[in-house]
This record gives C-alpha cells, structure tokens and sequence, in this order.
C-alpha cells in the first residue's frame, strides 16, 4: 500500500535528499552489474575455450608454436568463432543498429521491425481471441467442458511442426505476408490470455457474488462491475508471458519459410553461411525487443492499475 | 416447536410482519450425507424490530438470513418477506445485505462503491449522487467518498458496506456477523452507531451474531438457535427500551436477558 504517511528521509535536506537516492539506485544496480560481470567473465572464458581449437589447428597447419596470449588474442578475434566475443557482437550490432539506414537490408532495426510487427499483430490476435474464448468458458457450461481440454491440446504440439502447416495452408487460400506469421504468434500468445482471464474471471469470491444477486444484477452487469475489473491484475499478468510467447512465434514463423526478412531470417542466413557473430546479434537484438515488449505491458499496467486505485 | 410455550407473551403492540417463517427446513446435500441446517423454524418479525440471531457455527443462523435473502432455497416450509415470497422481494428491493467482510470493490471509491447498487437499479445520476452523499453522512463517513477502500479502517470499511445496504431505501437491513470481524472497542462504537441509525431510519434489521453482550444491547428480540438440526431454542422479547446508552449493559435488566440468552444456548447444547 502506498499510504503517503511521511516519504522516505522526508525531514533530511537537499543532499540527504539526492544522498539516499544515490543509494537507493546503487543498492537496485549493484546486484544487476554483479550479474552482468560475472556473464561477461563466463562469455570470454568460454570463447577462448571454445575458439582455441581452430587457432590449435591452424597454427598446427602453419608448423607454429603459439603461446596462451597469442591464443587468447586469436579466439577473441576470429571471423567465424564457434562462440563470439561480446566485444565481437557488440562490433556487429553497432554496425548494423546505429551505421546503417533503417530502410537498409543490412539494418537490423528493419529486420527487427518486420518481426516485431507480426508480433504486434499476432499479440493483438492472440489478446482478443484469449479473452473472448475466457469470457465463454465462463459463462457457457459446454465451453466450460470443451474448450480448456482442446486449448491445452493445442500447445502440447511444438509450434516448429505447425508453423510450416500454417504457412502452407494460408498460402494456398491466397494469406501471405504479414498475417501467416501474426497467426502463429497468435497460436502461442493466446494460451496464457485464456488461462490468466478464465481464472480473473472467477476471483471473485462468493460473497461478492451474492451482493450482485441481492441487487438481481444481470449476468452481463455482474460481468461488467465485477468479473472484468477483477480479472485485469489476472490479465496483466498473463500478457507479459503472451507477448514474449508472441516474439517467439512471430520469429519461428519466418524460419520455415525461408523468410529474407526478420529477425527469423538473419538466424537463418546466419546459421546457412556460418555468421555466428549475425546470429549473436540477432538474438540478443531479439532479447532486446521481448524485454521492451514486456516493459510497455508492465507500464501500461502500472498505470491502469493505478487509475483503477488497486496498485498495490 | 417444542419451546414455544417458554415464549414470553408477545409485545403490546403488535406491528405487521415483515418477515414470517413456517415450519421452515432446509437440508443441504453434501458429500457427507445431507446436513440439517434449518429445522421446523418458526419465526415471526415485525415491522421495526431488531432481531438478533445468536448460537453457534452450524446453527442456522447465516441460512435463515440467506432464506430470506433468496440466496438459499427452503427445501419445504412457507416464509414471506414483506408478504411476499423472497425472491420477488428481492426484485421489489426489500431488503440490503450487510455481509461478514465490507467487501468493497478495491477498484471503486467510497462513493462509487455506494452508487454500485444504484447503479444497477438505475437511479439517474443525480439521484445516485445524492442518497450516496446522504447515506455515507448517515454512518459518519462524509469526505470520505473519493477514498479508496484501503484508504480506511476496517471499521470505517464496514460502515462503508452499511451505508452501500441503505442506499436504496430497503426497509429490511440483513445483517451477517458485519463486525465479526473487528476488534471489542471498535465493535462498541459501531453497536451504538447502528442504534441510533436504527432509531433514526426506522428499519427492520435482522442481525447475525457470536456475541451475547452484542445481540443483548441491540435487539428488541432476541433469537436463541442451536445446531444438528439448525432449529430455534428460545424467543426473548428485550424488556430493555429503544433508547440505550452503553452502560445500559451494567443494568440488572441487560444482565438478566444476557442469562436467559446463555440459558438458552446451553439447553441447545444439551439436546445433541
């Protein structure tokens, strides 16, 4: 609860003010840049590690001796390594986020978009469809019985075997483009929606519910007043897991159909000519865009939370 | 009912009934075999009364105030409310509900949470505006209409939950243990508060409660109910008068009908 009774070091001064404040983001960022450190300790080392082989080989091709620095300076530099440096991705992300146009081909912010646009439109698919099955599970008994079971069903099956289906199908009645990919991000972003609002749907408790008898609302009152704005910290909830689910399909999507465009497609070609550093920055460009994607949902709910005065 | 005839000789006025209960029972089906929650019940409230209901869990006291609400169905026996069966006084609005926990809608106000039942049964803006205003200066908690709920205390959350009961001028206020949950000095001055709207509003109120002291100091009647079957063990018509301050519990009156309320509950406890 945020019950304003006296802020944190409200009686200090200006200093004492920006003093605590210091410490408050140093004691938030200081755990997160441990972590980060120790990630970039393990990357290197694997890299060496993982690198050497090939500078062994060649160096025992040329009839050299090479001593550990010359290794570690070999593996950190290699046009193909089996596992880049970070400095190496970090090189190519530049190179292809910041240096080229975003019209370009070569930019990754354009292949990014293209992803994250069928992302997008798959998310909203999938929003829209996982409410509205949510809000029949609730109120009809025969999808109460039908609907869960075959829900589930649907995502026991790998998306990398329904993905070409879909695309396939689509294709011949004449879909192509954008929708194909946004369909099957729908498919894996609808199931948490579903499963996140049949339960807010229901959280509200018995004794709720017979005050709304008392009044004799109808069902659609009672789904209105109380159902709907019970279930939006329920559906919050389950967006953030829906549209990190929808990136992962939208960029699935574009692999089997030999996409040139997409985050999906530089995987791809990185993986088809052995551009390991492409397919580094690919994902982490992709790691990005799920992390903004779920910070917008978590925004949007602070604030809709807030105006509806249930942030806690 | 086997008791009946322990029944004090009734109240020299007699007011029309507002809620009648005829060999009511009700069982309910549970996995465990069916449970007697209402047996044979016999009850007769008039207008204006306050009418307590005291025993303990399992004796039938929240159902019956759910019978009367139409949230439980009597499985046979006859009960009206304002003459009428309680599901259509449930849609003539006869009555408000005051329930356990305030269970206030965390995402209304005060003053939103007020308008819900307005809301539904569509009184204009202006109207919902104005009983709300009204109604939550009734329980003293005027100003308080743009909080939200965790805003407040338990107590005023509670008071809150009363004012949302009266908003539509139901005469019958049902009310389920509403300050169970609060503690002893709270409790006091909600039990005072409550009288003095019972005085001012002139309703019939039908009132659940663990506590002696609680359904003493508040009733005009008292109900006595036992459990296994849920069944009424005795009837008391306070001789206490309508105006009561709070150390009236000191008085030899209070003290005697609190007797006779735990005499009752103990015979009910013999008879299992």
């Amino acid at each position: 609860m945020n019950i304003p009774l006296a802020a944190p070091g409200a009686g200090a001064g200006r200093s004492g003010r920006v003093g605590l404040w210091l410490r408050g983001v140093a004691d938030k960022a200081l755990p997160v840049l441990a972590v980060v450190a120790a990630i970039f300790v393990i990357w290197y080392a694997a890299a060496v590690w993982m690198n050497s082989q090939w500078t062994l080989d060649q160096a025992a091709r040329a009839g050299q001796e090479v001593t550990f620095s010359e290794i570690v300076a070999d593996t950190l530099t290699q046009d193909r390594p089996k596992l880049p440096a970070p400095h190496q991705v970090a090189v190519e992300l530049y190179d292809t986020v910041i240096d080229k146009e975003i019209t370009s081909r070569r930019s990754l912010v354009f292949h990014a978009w293209i992803t994250l646009s069928a992302t997008l439109l798959g998310f909203g698919f999938g929003t829209v469809l996982g409410i509205l099955l949510a809000v029949g599970i609730v109120h009809n008994r025969a999808m109460d019985m039908s609907v869960m079971p075959w829900a589930i069903a649907s995502q026991t099956i790998p998306i990398l075997a329904i993905a070409p289906m879909i695309i396939v199908v689509l294709n011949s009645v004449g879909v192509q483009g954008l929708v194909p990919k946004a369909i099957i991000s729908a498919y894996l972003s609808f199931f948490p929606v579903v499963v996140g609002m049949v339960s807010g749907l229901r959280s509200p408790q018995g004794m709720q519910m017979d005050l709304l008898r008392t009044y004799n609302a109808s069902t659609a009152e009672v789904f209105w007043k109380l159902r709907l704005p019970a279930s939006m910290p329920y559906l919050f909830a389950s967006l953030k897991v829906g549209i990190a689910a929808s990136l992962v399909g939208a960029i699935v999507g574009e692999l089997p159909t030999g996409a040139v465009r997409g985050l999906g497609a530089r995987l791809l070609s990185g993986s088809y000519y052995g551009q390991t550093v492409q397919i580094w920055s690919a994902l982490i460009m992709a790691a990005v865009c799920a992390a903004l994607l779920v910070g917008i949902v978590g925004a949007v709910q602070k604030i809709v939370l807030k105006r509806m005065g249930m942030s806690a | 009912m086997a008791l009946a005839q322990e029944k004090p000789q009734v109240s020299l006025a007699p007011q029309p009934s507002v809620v009648t209960a005829n060999g009511l029972d009700l069982t309910f089906q549970t996995a465990d075999g069916p449970v007697h929650a209402l047996k044979g019940v016999d009850l007769d409230i008039g207008k204006g009364e306050f009418v307590s209901f005291i025993g303990p869990s399992g004796c039938g006291k929240t159902t019956f105030l759910r019978v009367v609400a139409a949230l439980e169905e009597p499985t046979s026996g006859e009960i009206t409310v304002n003459g009428m069966s309680p599901e259509e006084a449930r849609k003539a609005r006869a009555y408000g509900y005051v329930f356990q926990a305030a269970g206030l809608y965390p995402w209304r106000t005060i003053g939103k949470n007020v308008k819900l039942p307005l809301e539904i049964m569509g009184y204009s803006r202006d109207e919902q505006e104005r009983r709300m205003r009204s109604v939550l200066e009734l329980v003293d908690l005027k100003g308080f209409e743009k909080k939200y709920p965790w805003q407040l205390s338990g107590g005023m959350q509670q008071r809150a939950s009363i004012a949302r009961a009266l908003a539509f001028d139901a005469d019958i206020l049902l009310m389920d243990e509403p300050f169970g949950a609060l503690d002893e000095i709270v409790r006091d001055h909600l039990n005072e508060q409550l009288l003095q709207l019972w005085a001012r509003t002139e309703k019939t109120c039908l009132f659940v409660t663990h506590s002696i002291p609680e359904a003493v100091y508040l009733s005009t009647k008292i109900v006595v109910m036992s459990p296994r079957p849920g069944r009424i063990t005795d009837v008391i018509d306070s001789p206490l008068p309508r105006e009561r301050p709070l150390d009236i519990r000191d008085s030899q009156a209070f003290i005697d009908v609190a007797h006779r309320v735990r005499e009752g509950l103990r015979a009910g406890m013999d008879d299992v």
